[in-house]
């Protein structure tokens, strides 16, 4: 049932729930990944570990379920956990559990045979829990231990998120062996009133050049990056600083930006998002879990829940030093198929241009905007309340110089369709402000589904054209604006625009300024994301 | 007799200074059920459907949580049992819809509230309820104002909203 949802090349399992990914890993020339699952049904609930493996991040290979609640200490639940490849190549995994209590606890795993390059099996230290929550921490805020980084001192530091009252907290262990752990002394980093802190993530990133770094750099020209999911609001922010080994601490470039109250990875649907570092191709690679935005009524109708984004490489903007640049991996370049390509169209105010493309449920857009310059110069400036595409009503709200766009998933009679705009302002002193939204406001006649519009300023440097990527997948629509720099995941439901009803059309719903636009849009091929075959899956 | 007066007006002055200086026991020592839903939508709904519930009065925050997904369960079978008696008299589209909605609620939603709860993970309590109350608003929505259901819709939507309320509680 309502088959048209389901997605062409995002990961989602067969049937049933899925929600955090887990202990993504490069590991003997495979990506693994593992997620949060359901077996039994289409809500949360009974979580196992799945299990996944690709060559190239993209053309996933379902494997059989890797780990069960089959312990005292992980019999109400085998939790999120990360990977960490020690110095000998070696992997362990740490998970948390909930035990036949519901305490949380930390556990260690590993391969039941490490030469194995597809992991099938796993081992579970026959003396688990190797952590339990300190004095001070509640038993049920202590959870999803990160990737350990190595210290200069030849210990694996790892990081727990946890709170204090409403404080958002995250701790730091030292191990030697991942089985006996030294808790240090106060926290990586607090931070007041955003409440507890999941799917905590700390990392290196490079301030010289565009290389993702190994989860265990440090020194000159490495900045750190922390992480966390906010169970007060499901989303995930981080922030952007300086990490100090000896202190065990971190302290962010902008205070007013600190960790759960300043930047999100994504202004959309992406929740208890974890990075891993890829040797292979020397980059840091950031997996979101992207749930559904239906009733639970219809997941257990169509027999499943939730996707993953694509994975997206993750690394410092060296031109804004303020934000992280995410962009799809370049493996999803490989499922373009034919193209077409519009060059410099001219949208006046108030028109809506169709974009011929053939079917137009999966698709790789890449767009360019330029104002009319003199629009840009005439406008006369607004006040300065910001344009907050929460507020804003969307796309049908008209401004001098916004909103234009694209129209994704829409019919041709346009009573479905999800406009991704761009929405530019002049404040009182005339600087200009670029905001990039997605409506999903219209994206559907049906009432149960989610009708917000999503997003966030954007940063434009003065000469930068306002650009665009768009990744279309029938029910998800991922948007990166200006290179990476904002990004936002929707998820839509049309009952019209589906299948070869689905169009695309350009738009300017600006009222003074025409819109000059130059786009390219491929076809996307499915991923035919399946079953492991011994015989044929190399 | 002077004596006698002034032992007693001693005592009275002691009990009055005794009884002032303890702590006032009904406003500090307020119950759990009273704090907890003091942060739900609805007190007065909440503090009734837990009490009239055995071991909520010992029960903690999850486990009042508990507590109130088994009030869902019990309003949900309300809704259906009505729901079963509508269809034998009056059957409509709108009513079959409805049928399906309180199942969801009883098959996903109340479970996984549960679960959640009992394991530990509030977050997908608050789901699975915030879901079932918006199943009971989608059910009423679909008879377009002429609805046999309302007092079942809006009971479910009113416990679903007060489960949440103390979901996020946990959070």
């Amino acid at each position: 049932m309502l088959s048209w949802q389901r997605t062409a090349f995002h990961f989602q399992p067969d049937k049933n729930w899925m929600n955090d990914p887990n202990g993504p890993v490069y590991y003997k020339e495979w990506y693994h990944f593992f997620y949060q699952y359901n077996p039994n049904d289409a809500v949360w609930g009974d979580i196992v570990w799945g299990h996944a493996v690709s060559r190239d991040m993209i053309h996933w290979l379902y494997l059989p379920i890797a780990m069960v609640p089959d312990q005292w200490y992980d019999a109400n639940g085998v939790w999120t956990g990360s990977a960490t490849i020690l110095s000998d190549g070696q992997l362990v995994m740490l998970y948390t559990g909930s035990t036949n209590e519901s305490v949380q606890v930390q556990n260690l795993a590993y391969p039941a045979d490490p030469s194995d390059p597809l992991l099938l099996n796993w081992t579970k230290y026959d003396k688990n829990p190797v952590l339990s929550p300190p004095p001070g921490i509640h038993y049920r805020d202590f959870r999803d231990p990160t990737t350990a980084m190595l210290t200069s001192e030849g210990k694996w530091r790892i990081s727990i998120g946890s709170k204090i009252n409403k404080t958002g907290i995250a701790l730091i262990y030292d191990t030697e062996d991942f089985k006996n752990f030294e808790l240090k002394n106060g926290w990586l980093r607090a931070v007041q009133g955003t409440g507890m802190w999941e799917c905590v993530d700390f990392y290196p990133v490079s301030s010289i050049n565009d290389v993702g770094l190994d989860t265990s750099a440090y020194g000159d020209g490495v900045k750190h990056v922390v992480k966390v999911s906010l169970d007060d609001d499901r989303n995930d922010y981080y922030a952007i600083g300086s990490y100090d080994e000896k202190l065990a601490s971190f302290l962010p470039d902008d205070v007013k930006n600190d960790v759960g109250i300043g930047l999100r990875y994504d202004y959309g649907n992406f929740y208890a998002s974890k990075t891993f570092f890829d040797p292979s191709k020397q980059r840091r690679i950031l997996w979101g879990w992207i749930t559904e935005y239906d009733s639970e009524c219809v997941d257990r109708t169509k027999s499943w829940a939730s996707l993953q984004g694509i994975p997206r490489t993750v690394r410092l903007d060296r031109k804004t030093w303020s934000n992280l640049i995410q962009w799809p991996v370049e493996e999803v370049n490989s499922l373009r198929l034919r193209s077409s390509e519009f060059k410099d169209l001219k949208a006046k105010p108030g028109s809506v241009v169709p974009l011929q493309v053939e079917t137009a449920t999966q698709l790789d857009i890449v767009a360019e905007f330029e104002v009319d310059k003199e629009a840009l110069e005439t406008t006369l400036p607004e006040s300065d309340t910001d344009y907050i595409c929460e507020s804003s009503g969307g796309a049908s709200g008209r401004g001098a110089l916004g909103p234009f766009g694209l129209l994704v998933l829409a019919d041709a009679g346009l009573s479905e369709f999800t406009p991704l705009y761009f929405y530019v302002s002049k404040g009182l002193n005339g600087s200009l402000r670029t905001t990039f939204c997605s409506d999903q406001s219209r994206s559907s006649v049906a009432t149960n589904v989610n009708k917000k519009v999503l997003g966030s300023v954007v940063p434009v440097f003065g000469g930068e054209k306002l650009s665009l990527r768009v990744l279309v997948d029938h029910s998800i629509v991922e948007s990166f604006a200006q290179g990476g720099r904002t990004c936002v995941t929707s998820r839509v439901y049309p009952t019209r625009a589906i299948y070869g009803a689905a169009k695309l059309f350009v738009f300017n719903n600006a009222t003074d300024a025409t819109v000059t636009a130059s786009i390219k849009v491929w076809q996307m091929n499915s991923a035919f994301i399946r079953p492991y075959h011994p015989e044929t899956d190399t | 007799m002077t004596n006698l007066k002034t032992t007693t007006t001693l005592f009275f002055f002691l009990f009055l200074i005794v009884m002032t200086s303890l702590p006032s026991i009904t406003l500090c020592d307020e119950k759990l059920i009273e704090s907890t839903c003091r942060q739900t939508p609805n007190f007065n709904l909440c503090v009734q459907s837990l009490k009239s519930f055995p071991g909520s009065a010992t029960a903690d925050v999850r486990g009042l949580g508990l507590i109130m997904v088994k009030v869902m369960q019990s309003k949900a079978n309300d809704a259906i049992n009505k729901i079963r008696e509508l269809q034998r008299s009056a059957p409509s589209p709108a009513l079959t819809s409805c049928a399906s909605k309180y199942n969801a609620i009883v098959v996903g939603d109340i479970p996984e509230a549960n679960e959640a709860f009992s394991k530990g993970m509030p977050k997908f309590a608050e789901n699975g309820a915030n879901d079932a109350a918006n199943e009971a608003t989608f059910c009423e929505n679909g008879f377009n104002g002429r609805s046999p259901l309302t007092q079942q819709n809006n009971a479910m939507r009113d416990v679903a909203a007060i489960t949440a309320a103390i979901a996020r509680q946990l959070l």
